[in-house]
């Protein structure tokens, strides 16, 4: 049915909402980060000053080389685990429903919670360490969150531990959706349980494995409530991921347009990831 | 998809129970740590260990954490945060699924130009990192009158909330038989009428899906929290942040513990009760388009 005025009008207030606080104020930002603005913004024009100077900053190549660490490794292990997860879950097992919910759960938590109970899990003073000081092996070692060349691995363990779930979730949609008839035929040809994994069926979950690394690597770019709580970024600056550098120059550090081309570029990084994805979702969805 | 006939051999059953019992317990045991410590006092945890149950038990920390901790000025607990974290959740899940189940509606069951790219905007706006929006939002609720508000942050949840539960609902909404709503029409039903009699008395799995969804994201967010509220309005997530990460002195991990699970509770519940439902969101936000 055509629209009529009544239609119009009342989705009218959510284009509005979104077209000024969604794309409005990504032009906003972006026209600040070619400002001068410091503790305010200012709508003076200074060119790409503040992109030369975000790119000589320390603390941006600190930021981006975490980032790079982070999300390689939480991505990659994620979708390993995720993979095994729902592969084990997929042997017709008992209490199906037990497990699912318990490797799931922590996707209900804040990333403030995790990020609470991972921060003394591993903190050496009171954690796991000292946990195996007191029962006896004196030489344990793990002080990780200590240490600055190791802290980013801790925020890897604890992203993971809250998203693995998920992952496995979406692999377990798509392993149900698998065609019979070829795993039958390959067991027919007498293949192995692994071996059928292995060639037939991991071969088809191809789309899964697209949708998770989207998924996750634009959760890795947005990370900043679990370093935040985990970490706070230190020691040091030591995981300072693009979120906290944002953070930290707009509205600690009086230099917002700097602040702002982080967040531009962090927007784009996601774009690069986000967008090819969503067009040919889309494009999917026409076609039928 | 594997075959019954081939898992059915002993061995391979035991190995495959006892790695799912390991992976289930180490799932586990961070919420285990939680919930242990904050029943042991002080003394127990920096002599003892994380692992073990409570010698001593004490509900001190969990009265302590809720209602004497100092996270304001004032000594006053999570109480008052975990307060706005409701008064924050409840307007803004409601009127944010509202919004999504008129959009669905819209732009399901009526043809107007341009309905594919702006559903593909509100798509893309799902995914944006809201570092980008931050500045020109604190200036916006700034010359509102609600910066530093819990009516903010109702706010700035349900503008960015817009685009799942319209991505929900036009989901569902998609797959409605169109021949109900036909004959509706025929039957002299109005805008309205088509809406409240035929589509949402059969919308209960998508309101729910829609509802746990939002309830846990916006009881779980922090960084709208952490930039657009003060001493009176913070939410439960930066209260919780600044028990633990701002104490000076000495470190009462029992009281983070207690506090954390405060935190957990509400987003835990829901999760137990209608973890379906939950996943259900997971899948339908991940599948997009």
């Amino acid at each position: 049915m055509r629209a009529g005025a009544l239609p119009k009008l009342l989705l009218s207030p959510s284009v509005l909402l979104v077209l000024v606080c969604v794309y409005g104020y990504i032009m906003f930002t972006i026209y600040l980060s070619f400002t001068s603005s410091t503790l305010m913004p200012s709508y003076e024009w200074a060119g790409t000053a503040s992109y030369q100077r975000l790119f000589a900053q320390e603390n941006w190549r600190i930021a981006l080389s975490n980032l790079w660490v982070f999300a390689s490794l939480y991505i990659g292990v994620a979708v390993a685990l995720g993979l095994g997860f729902a592969i084990l879950i997929d042997q017709h097992i008992r209490a199906e429903g037990a497990f699912r919910s318990i490797f799931l759960y922590p996707m209900a938590l804040s990333f403030i919670v995790t990020g609470t109970a991972w921060k003394w899990l591993l903190d050496p003073g009171v954690g796991l360490e000292h946990t195996m000081h007191n029962i006896g092996w004196e030489s344990f070692a793990f002080g990780w969150i200590k240490d600055s060349d190791m802290a980013i691995y801790c925020v890897v363990i604890a992203a993971v531990w809250q998203t693995t779930g998920f992952v496995m979730a979406l692999f377990l949609a798509g392993l149900r959706g698998v065609d019979a008839e070829q795993i039958s035929a390959a067991r027919v040809d007498g293949a192995r349980t692994w071996q059928i994994y292995l060639h037939v069926i991991i071969p088809q979950l191809g789309p899964v494995f697209v949708s998770a690394f989207v998924i996750l690597a634009h959760m890795a770019i947005k990370s900043y409530d679990l370093v935040i709580a985990l970490t706070n970024g230190g020691p040091g600056r030591s995981t300072w991921l693009p979120s906290v550098f944002m953070y930290q120059y707009s509205f600690t550090r009086n230099e917002m347009s700097v602040g702002a081309a982080s967040a531009v570029m962090m927007l784009a990084a996601i774009g690069l990831v986000v967008l090819p994805y969503l067009f040919s979702e889309m494009r999917k969805v026409e076609n039928g | 998809m594997a075959d019954r006939r081939s898992t059915g051999r002993g061995a391979d059953r035991v190995i495959l129970y006892a790695v799912l019992l390991c992976l289930a317990l180490l799932f586990l045991l961070p919420v285990y740590v939680m919930v242990c410590n904050s029943v042991k006092p002080l003394d127990e945890i920096r002599g003892g260990n994380l692992m073990a149950l409570p010698i001593a038990w004490t509900i001190e920390p969990w009265l302590t954490a809720w209602s004497t901790a100092q996270i304001g000025v004032q000594p006053t607990g999570l109480k008052p945060y975990f307060l706005n974290s409701f008064l924050l959740v409840v307007p803004a899940v409601a009127i944010s699924t509202l919004i999504g189940a008129l959009n669905g509606y819209i732009l399901t069951q009526f043809r107007f130009r341009g309905a594919n790219l702006l559903f593909a905007a509100m798509l893309f706006s799902v995914f944006i990192p809201f570092q980008i929006v931050l500045i020109p939002m604190a200036k916006t609720l700034g010359i509102l009158g609600l910066a530093g508000t819990v009516k903010g942050l109702v706010f700035v949840n349900v503008v960015y909330g817009i685009g799942f539960t319209t991505l929900f609902f036009r989901n569902y909404y998609a797959a409605f038989p169109h021949e109900l709503i036909r004959s509706a029409r025929m039957d002299g039903a109005d805008f309205f009428g088509v809406l409240v009699r035929i589509l949402l008395p059969s919308s209960g799995p998508i309101i729910v899906v829609t509802v746990i969804w939002q309830f846990t994201n916006i009881w779980n967010e922090f960084l709208f929290g952490a930039s657009f509220s003060d001493y009176s309005s913070f939410p439960i997530t930066v209260a919780l942040n600044n028990l633990v990460n701002s104490s000076t002195g000495v470190k009462e991990y029992n009281v983070h513990f207690a506090g954390a699970f405060i935190a957990a509770i509400p987003t835990l519940v829901v999760y137990l009760v209608s973890g379906k439902y939950f996943v259900r969101g997971l899948m339908a936000g991940s599948v997009k388009g």
